[in-house]
Formats: structure tokens, sequence, C-alpha cells
């Protein structure tokens, strides 16, 4: 008499609960139209981006198509004729094998390589869904709006000298600390 | 009326309730899955039409469209035999469910109740020949638990229903609808709980889905079933269910019984229809809420349980029908 009295109860008990699911808050997204809302670090469509001053900030130093678990970076380097400043002739992304770890974005020193959190990358042909470097860079800073790589270096390069940098204080002249 | 009429307007009477038979099954379909939606915090389909309401004819159209695909292994006649015994049976038992008052093919049929016990252990040989023909592990393992379903729900519903059948005094339906002034839930409790679980088993819902359990058994009975074969054992499901749902509320709910149905036969029909959607809610919120046991568990549960409930309940009936009637 027990057990039948548990048996009912169990049963009744599994009806009741999901009735009042019924009356629940939906979980379900309505995803077109209704957008899903993403954090801010989402690993998405990648994207080249470029300095406060408007240059592009990738040097070519194939870090990101060195780290990249797929191999799905392809880059050329090339240096600019006027002053010698390294850039990337061609930067292609296959987007078919891109797994979108993030791992290109936390390799590249210049910040050029980021993650944006579009993911709509919906295409009709795999051909189109490599990109080539006219459809990878934007023109805007991205996460880092005033980071730029040669204002930061910590050595000498030109255009910059040590102690004229970004945070960065005028080297000590350790002649003026003698007593 | 002249026989060169009347077979005729049978006949287009038959393609339009066929047609509507499965047009109902369709939209059950889809009522389970915004039900079960519903019941699960989701939407269900909501996309096509008003309120998703063309999710039916769109997978009826996705299934009538897909390739026939008949795999090289399968025992042929008996796999292309299967789907259309499960769903001939069934389309053919509603021959005898009046919906309304005279409204129905054959309801003073004199052995209707048995004709419908019959097409239901014909309905199984349909589950039973689909599995088995197609002779993979899994459908094979699928119509040895329809068998063994089979054998223990089917006696306890024989017997369930001979207290109807003692309390009316007849086989025929229409007879039973006709005698129930007080719906015979009232007179039949135990009587009404032994057939509808049943019930549940023999249409195979959740929870006694052994023969397609999809956890263990891929799709158990219809694996290897695709496209048009594939959706008339669907069908063949969905009908199973409506069909139960109609022959529970003839049987004990007092069929198209209710207020003003007797002088308004079409009122009586949409008792009949109140009566069994509510039966088919009842059938997707159970769906809903309750696991699937295990076959053996069903087995003793029939054997132990269903069947001497239903024993005792004919005795009682019998008995007190004899000092009281």
């Amino acid at each position: 008499m027990k057990n039948l009295k548990n048996w009912v109860g169990e049963i009744t008990g599994a009806f009741s609960a999901t009735l009042k699911h019924a009356f629940a808050e939906r979980d379900t997204v309505c995803y077109p139209a209704e957008k899903p809302d993403l954090p801010e670090r989402w690993r998405g469509r990648i994207i080249l981006t470029v300095t406060p001053e408007g240059e592009e900030r990738c040097v070519a130093c194939y870090l990101c198509s060195s780290v990249c678990p797929s191999s799905a970076i392809t880059i050329q380097g090339a240096e600019r004729e006027d002053d010698e400043r390294r850039y990337a002739e061609k930067f292609e992304i296959d987007f078919t094998r891109c797994i979108f770890c993030g791992l290109c974005e936390e390799a590249c020193p210049t910040r050029a390589i980021q993650t944006t959190n579009d993911f709509e990358m919906g295409a009709s042909s795999r051909a189109e869904l490599v990109y080539d470097k006219s459809r990878l860079l934007e023109n805007h800073t991205g996460k880092y709006p005033d980071f730029d790589y040669f204002k930061r270096a910590g050595v000498p390069i030109r255009g910059k000298d040590v102690g004229e940098g970004a945070n960065e204080k005028p080297p000590v002249d350790v002649y003026t600390l003698l007593p | 009326m002249s026989p060169w009429l009347f077979w005729p307007l049978i006949t287009i009477a038959m393609v339009v309730v066929i047609l509507g038979l499965i047009l109902a099954a369709g939209f059950t379909v889809f009522g389970e899955r915004r039900i079960l939606g519903l019941l699960q915090n989701r939407y269900g389909p909501n996309q096509a039409g008003p309120f998703g309401l063309l999710q039916a004819i769109a997978d009826a159209v996705k299934l009538l469209t897909k390739e026939y695909f008949l795999p090289g292994f399968v025992d042929q006649k008996l796999y292309k035999l299967a789907p259309v015994l499960v769903v001939v049976t069934v389309l053919l038992s509603f021959v005898v469910v009046p919906i309304g008052k005279g409204i129905s093919f054959a309801a003073d049929f004199n052995v209707g109740l048995l004709f419908i016990l019959g097409l239901s252990s014909l309905h199984v040989y349909g589950i039973f020949l689909g599995g088995w023909s197609s002779s993979t592990k899994y459908t094979v393992l699928g119509s040895i638990r329809t068998i063994a379903q089979l054998i223990s729900y089917e006696l306890a519903m024989g017997v369930a229903l001979l207290g109807v059948v003692l309390l009316s005094g007849s086989f025929s339906l229409e007879d039973i609808v006709l005698k129930q002034d007080i719906a015979y839930i009232f007179l039949q409790p135990f009587g009404f709980i032994v057939f509808f679980i049943a019930g549940i088993a023999e249409t195979n819902r959740l929870p006694f889905d052994l023969p397609e359990a999809e956890n263990e058994l891929a799709a158990g009975f219809n694996t290897e079933y695709g496209g048009m074969p594939f959706a008339m054992f669907f069908l063949g499901e969905y009908l199973g269910i409506i069909f139960i749902s109609c022959l529970t509320t003839t049987l004990y709910l007092g069929g198209w019984h209710g207020p003003w149905a007797e002088s308004y036969p079409l009122v009586g029909v949409f008792w009949f229809a109140l009566k069994t959607l509510a039966l088919l809610f009842f059938f997707i919120w159970m769906r809903a809420s309750v696991p699937r046991v295990r076959w053996d568990q069903l087995m003793s549960f029939g054997w132990k349980y269903l069947l001497p409930l239903g024993l005792v309940n004919i005795i009682a009936t019998a008995l007190i029908s004899a000092l009281w009637m």
C-alpha cells in the first residue's frame, strides 16, 4: 500500500512538474529575429586592424600563421620602399579550415589580427570563405583604440629614439647621478 | 438509394475520411511538437505559416519527395507489406467508431469490438514484420520487444473491455454509446485504467515505446525504413494514437453524449472531438512527463498488476450486474 502511494505520488508529481513548465519563460532565443547577446571576447570572424594613424598594424612576422593549429593563415611579407616598414603583401585566411581558437590573436605582437563577435559568415561556396586581405582589413583599431606597436617598442627604431615612445621615460643620464 | 449511386458515394466518402484522418495525424504530429515544446520551455516549430501550422504539410512534402531506397539485405515482400499493414489496419478500425448520433460507416456492426481487437493484433504484425524483415540487430530487437509487449498487454485489454460489454450487453459500438447515460468511466473506473494503460502500450507511446526506444535501439523496428515507407509507419503510429483516443472516448467517456447531442448530431460530433482531443493532449503530456520503463518492467506490470486488476474488475462487474440488474 505504501508502494502504491509512492508510485501515484511520483507519477502525479511528474505530470504537475511538466505542467508548471508550460507557464515558465521560454529558454529558446528566436535567433534570426532576436540576436543573441555575445560576450565581448567572443572569438568570431577574424579581422586585420590599423593603428590610430591609419597605417596597417600587421608587420608580416608570420607568428599567427606559425601558431595556427589548422594552417588556415597564408602570409606573404614585403617591405615598403620609402621607410622599410614591413607589411603583408598577401594575407589570406581560409575560414573553411579556421577553428576559431583565437591563438593567432594571442600570438600577434602588434595586435593587428583580432577576433570579432560576428559569426554570421555563411557562404554558398568554399571559395567565398577564403578571405583575402581586402576582406580582412578593416579601417579601425579594433579592441585597442590607442595602441601603436612602433611607439611602444623598447628599442630604438627608425623614427623613434630611446625614450620617445608612449609610456616611456627618457633614459637616465647616468653622469647626473654622480656625486 | 440505387446501388449505382450508393457505391460511388461510399467511395467518395471513404476517400474524404481517409484524407481527413491522414491530415489529422499530420496535425497531431505538429500539435505534439508544439505541446512538447510548451512543456519543455521551448517553442517547437513556429516558423512555417501562422503559429507554424503549415509545418505538417511541409513535413509531408519532404517525406513524399524523398528517394525510395530498398536495402539489399531485406526480405523484400514483407519489407514492403509491413508499412501498408500498419496503416490499413488502423484506418479500417475507424469504420466502426460512431462519431455522432448515426454518423459512422458501420457502427452497428454487431461484433465491432472484436473487429477492433482483431485489427489491433494485425497492426502489431505490421510492426513486427517491419522489424523482422529488415534483418538487422536493432530492428529485430525492436520486433522481439513488440511481441513481448503484445502478449503482456493484449490479454489485460480484452479483459478490461469485457466489463464494458457486460454492462452494455453488446459488442456493437453504437449500442455501447447509446447505453451510456452515465459514462462508463464512473461505472468502470478500474476497467478504464487497465484499458487506457493497455492502450498506451498498444500505440507504442511513452512510457511504453519499447519497440522504437530511440536511446537504445536507434529507431527500433523502423531503423531500415526511409522516405514514404517510414512516413507510413509514422502515420500508423499517430493514427493509432487518434484511434485509441477515439475508442476510449467511445467506450468510457460517453462517446458523442453531451448537452444537445441527442437532437443535433453535429453537436455530438463536437463533443466527441472535444473528448478525443483532451485524451490526445493527455497522450502528449504523458510523453513529456514520464520516462520509459524497461521491457521486463512492462511485462511484469502487465502480468502481475494489469491482468489481475482487470480480472477483479470483471468479476466484480459480473457479480454486481447479476445481483442488482
